[in-house]
């Protein structure tokens, strides 16, 4: 090794360090504030509780915690799972025929814009609860994927389309070797913005329901303890979701740079 | 083997183009009244400034949009699903590589997309990519190869089916002169041992010149044929043609060819 680089290195090594530890020694800090703050002004427990008691309820609601935050996680991934299948599938029915691609894609666009806490006491309404939640979460999900794979679809470079055309390829083939892999790197950016949304919306979904007096999940949980004024199971509950939604961010985020580390630029660390 | 200009001349068309005009939809004429025969064998080069419609041209030979007036007929059998019935490779400028394809894939696309058994692909591939020395190279993906390597690989994939005839967009303008000389004169090799016919867009007088058994200088706006010259002088080239004088001689005849081409329309270089 070459004199000059050692330092480069070094460099290198102390950015990513500190990637990790400032972060945590900012989390630290302000869990030390909030206790203090607790603490000094004597808050009680119903208004501000302080972090040691919310670790604690953590601790001892875990079992009922934990099966909620199973049913928020199943209709989190069912309504993302609907909403690639759905999405995906309608980037491709509109990108094969410009006329049903003018018949519907307004609409798409109108859903999205709907606020979906507007929809949900309606969608509540006219669909069994647990499909109510489910759509809910569709809902917000599918958009961001329509809208990125129509994108990716629409990207494609137009000399790759000529070639394929001069080695008269069928449509189909254009399909299938062509616009879905150029249109990969965009799906999966929509999905990973979509897997952040679907668990926004199953926990306004579940938040709805949970008014209208039944449902189990992370949200209705909060919900229900809000009534109660057990504000540290609330707060147990928040951080629970936070941490579900940091988990599918970075879950999405390995899954895109597992199919894409080969060959796309924002999957290929700099050399 | 092609061996001279002279006997190229009694070789049948594989293409010919007569009184083609092509009017873009936002009204641009880009070709009109080209006449052009490509013979059997033949390096042709279409030489002019940009925007004179040699792209045009030569994206019409491939079977891409149909010409607004005038007739192209193609040598083909007209069998297969293709509009003009006749193989033909294309390199384009960029070497237009899907990405996420390794090489050997992206060599192999138009077997594929002709449902050729996959172990004659593999053969076939693997023939083409030895004619461009990247046989190394199979399993890299495009990300992976230089400018001059992606274009070998671009070449591999427009040679892979055996086309009789080859189209070629300006493939080397992009890349650096040293890269650009060592594949003109591979390409040369190339020609010379396939034996296919050649069409070979450029804006460069001097590549023009060292490549083509034919040069078709072109006037712009809209394109035409203006002028066409017979470089006679035999192959195989090399690095001492591009330095002879008989070489210098056909630049300056094919450059003030060019100019009176551009001047006659009052056309600027750019």
């Amino acid at each position: 090794m070459s004199a000059p680089e050692l330092p480069l290195k070094r460099s290198a090594i102390a950015i990513e360090w500190q990637r990790l530890v400032l972060p945590i020694a900012t989390l630290v800090l302000g869990i030390a504030a909030w206790d203090l703050v607790v603490r000094i002004n004597e808050i009680p427990p119903y208004q501000l509780p302080g972090p040691g008691l919310v670790a604690k309820t953590l601790w001892t609601d875990w079992p009922l915690l934990w099966d909620s935050l199973l049913v928020t996680l199943a209709t989190t991934f069912e309504g993302l799972a609907l909403a690639l299948v759905g999405g995906a599938g309608l980037a491709i029915l509109f990108n094969q025929s410009r006329t049903i691609e003018n018949c519907f894609y307004p609409y798409a666009v109108v859903l999205q814009v709907t606020p979906v806490v507007a929809i949900a006491p309606l969608l509540l309404i006219y669909l069994p609860q647990q499909a109510a939640v489910l759509a809910c979460a569709w809902l917000v999900a599918f958009f961001p994927i329509l809208a990125n794979t129509t994108l990716g679809l629409n990207s494609v470079d137009r000399n790759l389309v000529d070639l394929f055309e001069i080695y008269g390829a069928s449509r189909l083939a254009v399909l299938t070797r062509l616009k879905l892999p150029a249109a990969l790197p965009y799906m999966l950016g929509g999905l990973k913005i979509a897997g952040g949304l679907a668990l926004i919306g199953a926990v306004v979904a579940e938040i709805s329901a949970g008014s209208a007096g039944a449902g189990s999940g992370l949200a209705y949980r909060i919900a229900e303890s809000s009534y109660r004024l057990n504000i540290p199971r609330m707060f147990a509950a928040l951080i629970l979701l936070s941490i579900t939604g940091i988990v599918i961010f970075f879950a999405l985020s390995l899954v895109s740079y597992l199919l894409l580390r080969r060959w796309h630029e924002s999957a290929i660390a700099n050399e | 083997m092609p061996p001279a200009a002279a006997p190229i001349a009694a070789n049948p068309p594989v293409v010919a183009l007569a009184g083609v005009a092509k009017e873009f939809a936002n009204g641009t004429l880009a070709l009109d009244r080209f006449d052009l025969a490509i013979r059997n064998g033949e390096f042709v080069s279409l030489l002019g400034p940009s925007g004179c419609g040699k792209s045009t041209a030569l994206r019409l030979i491939a079977g891409l949009g149909e010409p607004s007036r005038g007739d192209i007929t193609w040598s083909g059998t007209g069998a297969g699903r293709k509009r003009n019935g006749l193989d033909v490779g294309f390199v384009f400028q960029e070497p237009t590589l899907m990405p996420w394809a390794t090489v050997a894939r992206n060599v192999a696309l138009p077997l594929e997309l002709e449902g050729v058994t996959p172990d004659a692909a593999t053969r076939r591939t693997a023939d083409a990519l030895e004619k461009v020395g990247l046989a190394a190279f199979r399993d890299a993906y495009p990300r992976e190869l230089s400018g001059g390597m992606k274009m070998r690989v671009s070449i591999a994939r427009a040679l892979v089916i055996d086309p009789p005839l080859l189209l070629m967009d300006e493939p080397f303008a992009a890349l650096d002169e040293i890269t650009r000389f060592k594949l003109n004169n591979d390409l040369l090799e190339l020609w010379r041992a396939v034996g296919h016919t050649v069409v070979f867009v450029t804006h460069s007088v001097f590549e023009s010149v060292y490549l083509s058994s034919r040069i078709v200088v072109m006037s712009p706006r809209p394109g035409q044929v203006f002028t066409e010259l017979a470089v006679d002088a035999p192959y195989p080239r090399d690095e001492s043609f591009r330095t002879s004088a008989e070489y210098a001689g056909y630049c300056r005849i094919a450059s003030e060819a060019l100019a009176r081409a551009m001047a006659q329309k009052g056309a600027s270089p750019s």
